[in-house]
């Protein structure tokens, strides 16, 4: 990793001429005595994808909870379009027209797939005690967009609990969709999903990013994050091990600084030792670190 | 997942038939209860059919269970319990009461006094609850406590007496009880006009719960607080509100009850808020919230009052009653689980 520069993204004017639309400078979120996250900075520009980078525990989940108004930093700001922003809770963020699609989904098992798509932004007709959720257009409007998905609904009344873990993924992911009116957040969206529906995931944010929204595309897998990330944020146990414009970066590189480079090749040669099949599982991942080294 | 199943989805479909997207309804249950507890008590007695029987057993469901279980029914779907709604109903007529007849206050006034108070004492259990964030369980069982003490000490307080009565005396009286506590006399039987109170609240419960905002909420909010609070869910002010629209119905049920007869108990509600719940579950609310019916509460409460009137008129020792209730009690919670899972069963 020898010639990759740290860019420190402090209030220092960039090349571009306007304000990004999120820059977040410098926050830190402690839970009692655990610091989550110290000093991280990034930004998101609209149109662009940020990618954030990490191991299990490494604080990319506190991250994006910061951004989406679940949790408020400690310290540091959050500024929007140059102006500081506060979150002080999730549906102020939405309101700011940023959506998430949380880890956990954030969708009711027991709530059928309509209702949890429109909860919490309902849409109403009728006027004064009369005001109602407006159902037929709730489903209509989940249909299609879930078939704009390439997810054929067979029942949008069917409890969001008795579908696949994919399918709900789907249904978070495209509800986000529907209403991140500026920034879609996705917290590791692709890992509970099979080679195939990742790539539509990642079609997704391409086709976000294209639509001039900004993401914030959160992941542990650097071959998912570099052919769609135009910025990368990595992470490890709290702190930042550097926030990289697409230039200034590699794939390997980025899959080397993300393995921890010499604790990956220790692991290799502890798994070759192993039985015969967690044997072939070392010898490839030496292979890879050999080649990426 | 389905990107490759367009073609085969139609047949998918085909697998929910017409019972068990009945089964899947959580009030599904407690008609099939209602119909087969109807069913045998008019073969145990012909009484039981008749005009004035029909009347007495709707009179049992109505008030205080049928009317109070609606509340307590969204109130278990947003995922809490009121220990104290049985006791608030007692508040609030005898609030009522005293204001008017020992203090000398307007009827009116006196109405409005009573529900300001029992939307307070709504507002502090679901303020508490969301606070606190103990389980609504033992706040409501401390309100219920406080409540029942309250009661009674005060009602001794004023009146010397365990009762507060004489709100017949009270001017305006007859017009407010023709309202709330009048009757109506069909095929011999005098049916006490609550059972359409009963009828008009089960109806409006159920619309709000089904087709507004505030009823996706609801069920929200019960079925996973902290996934709604991060798509925008106002949850604590729903819990709040649910609390607060409990107390409302404990306050049209306390003051039906003394219009009605110019007097109520001290004592009175004390065990009924477990009725209600009973009401609840056996009308397919879940324990833990997030799934459930204000109708099948309602047909609970029906079950009861059939029950109840039934044992009467088959000629049984009435103290078979709470046995009855047990056992359907048990069945009830055994087929809701049973609902669930097969409404929850995955297709992964
Ligand atoms: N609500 C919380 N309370 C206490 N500790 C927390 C909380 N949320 C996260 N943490 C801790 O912060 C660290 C980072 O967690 P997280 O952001 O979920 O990591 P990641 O998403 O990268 O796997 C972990 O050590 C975790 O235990
Ligand atoms: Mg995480």
């Amino acid at each position: 990793m020898a010639d990759i520069e740290v860019t420190e993204d402090k209030a220092a004017p960039r090349n571009d001429t306007d304000a990004p639309l999120l820059e977040i400078r410098g926050v830190t979120k402690a839970f009692g005595s655990v610091i989550s996250l110290a000093d991280i900075s990034t930004t998101v520009r609209a149109g662009q994808v940020t990618c954030v980078l990490g191991d299990n525990g490494a604080g990319k989940s506190t991250f994006i909870k910061l951004l989406s108004g679940v949790y408020r930093p400690d310290q540091g700001e959050l500024l929007m379009d140059g102006e500081p922003v506060r979150f002080g809770t999730p549906r102020e963020a939405l309101d700011a027209g940023i959506a998430t699609v949380f880890q956990d989904l954030a969708v009711v098992p027991l709530m059928s797939i309509w209702r949890n798509f429109f909860l919490g932004s309902e849409p109403t007709k009728g006027r004064g005690p009369l005001r109602r959720f407006d159902a037929e257009k709730a489903k209509q409007i989940t249909r299609s967009e879930m078939a704009d998905m390439g997810i054929d609904i067979r029942d949008v009344d069917q409890p969001v609990g008795t579908l696949s873990g994919g399918e709900r993924q789907s249904v978070a992911i495209a509800r986000a969709v529907h209403f991140g009116a500026r920034l879609l957040i996705l917290d590791e969206p692709t890992s509970a999903l099979g080679v195939k529906q990742a790539g539509v995931v990642l079609k997704y944010i391409v086709q976000a990013r294209d639509k001039g929204l900004g993401v914030i595309f959160i992941t542990h897998n650097p071959h998912h994050a570099y052919p769609v990330g135009d910025r990368f944020l990595l992470l490890k146990r709290g702190k930042s091990l550097g926030d990289f414009a697409k230039s200034e970066i590699s794939l390997p590189e980025l899959t080397r600084l993300m393995a921890g480079g010499a604790e990956l090749e220790q692991l290799a040669h502890e798994l070759e030792r192993e039985g015969d099949k967690s044997g072939a599982l070392g010898r490839e991942l030496l292979e890879d670190t050999k080649t990426l080294g | 997942m389905t990107t490759a199943t367009a073609t085969r989805g139609d047949e998918r479909i085909a697998h929910v038939g017409l019972l068990r997207r009945q089964l899947v309804k959580p009030e599904f249950g407690a008609l099939v209860g209602a119909l087969v507890i109807f069913v045998f008590f008019w073969t145990q007695s012909s009484v039981f059919v008749s005009s004035a029987g029909v009347a007495n057993w709707l009179d049992a469901a109505s008030i205080p269970f049928g009317i109070m279980a609606v509340p307590v029914a969204m109130l278990m779907i947003g995922g809490h319990f009121d220990l104290s709604a049985g006791v608030q109903v007692a508040t609030a007529g005898l609030a009522t009461g005293i204001m008017t007849t020992y203090w000398g206050l307007n009827v009116y006034a006196s109405l409005v006094v009573s529900l300001l108070l029992m939307l307070a004492i709504g507002f502090v259990n679901g303020y508490l609850v969301t606070r606190t964030g103990l389980p609504s369980f033992i706040i409501t069982l401390g309100m219920f406590l406080g409540l029942q003490g309250v009661n009674i000490g005060a009602t001794k307080q004023v009146t010397n007496k365990v009762t507060v009565d004489n709100l017949n005396l009270v001017p305006g009286y007859q017009f407010l009880k023709d309202v709330v506590g009048s009757t109506i006399t069909i095929g011999g039987g005098q049916f006490p006009i609550a059972i359409l109170w009963w009828v008009l609240f089960t109806a409006i419960g159920s619309w709000v719960l089904l087709k507004t905002r505030f009823g996706n909420w609801t069920f929200a909010t019960g079925g996973d607080p902290n996934a709604s609070k991060n798509v925008g869910v106002p949850t604590n002010r729903t819990t709040i509100a649910l609390f607060m629209i409990t107390s409302a119905m404990a306050w049209f049920v306390g003051n039906t009850l003394i219009l009605r007869s110019g007097s109520l108990q001290a004592q009175f509600g004390v065990g009924t808020e477990l009725i209600f719940i009973v009401a609840a579950v056996i009308g397919g609310c879940l324990l833990t919230g997030g799934y459930g019916s204000v109708i099948g509460a309602s047909v609970g409460a029906l079950i009861f009052g059939m029950t109840q009137q039934g044992i009467v008129y088959a000629g049984w020792d009435s103290d078979w009653f709470k046995l009855f209730v047990g056992v359907m009690l048990l069945l009830a919670v055994l087929a809701n689980q049973f609902v669930r899972r097969y409404a929850e069963q995955s297709r992964r």
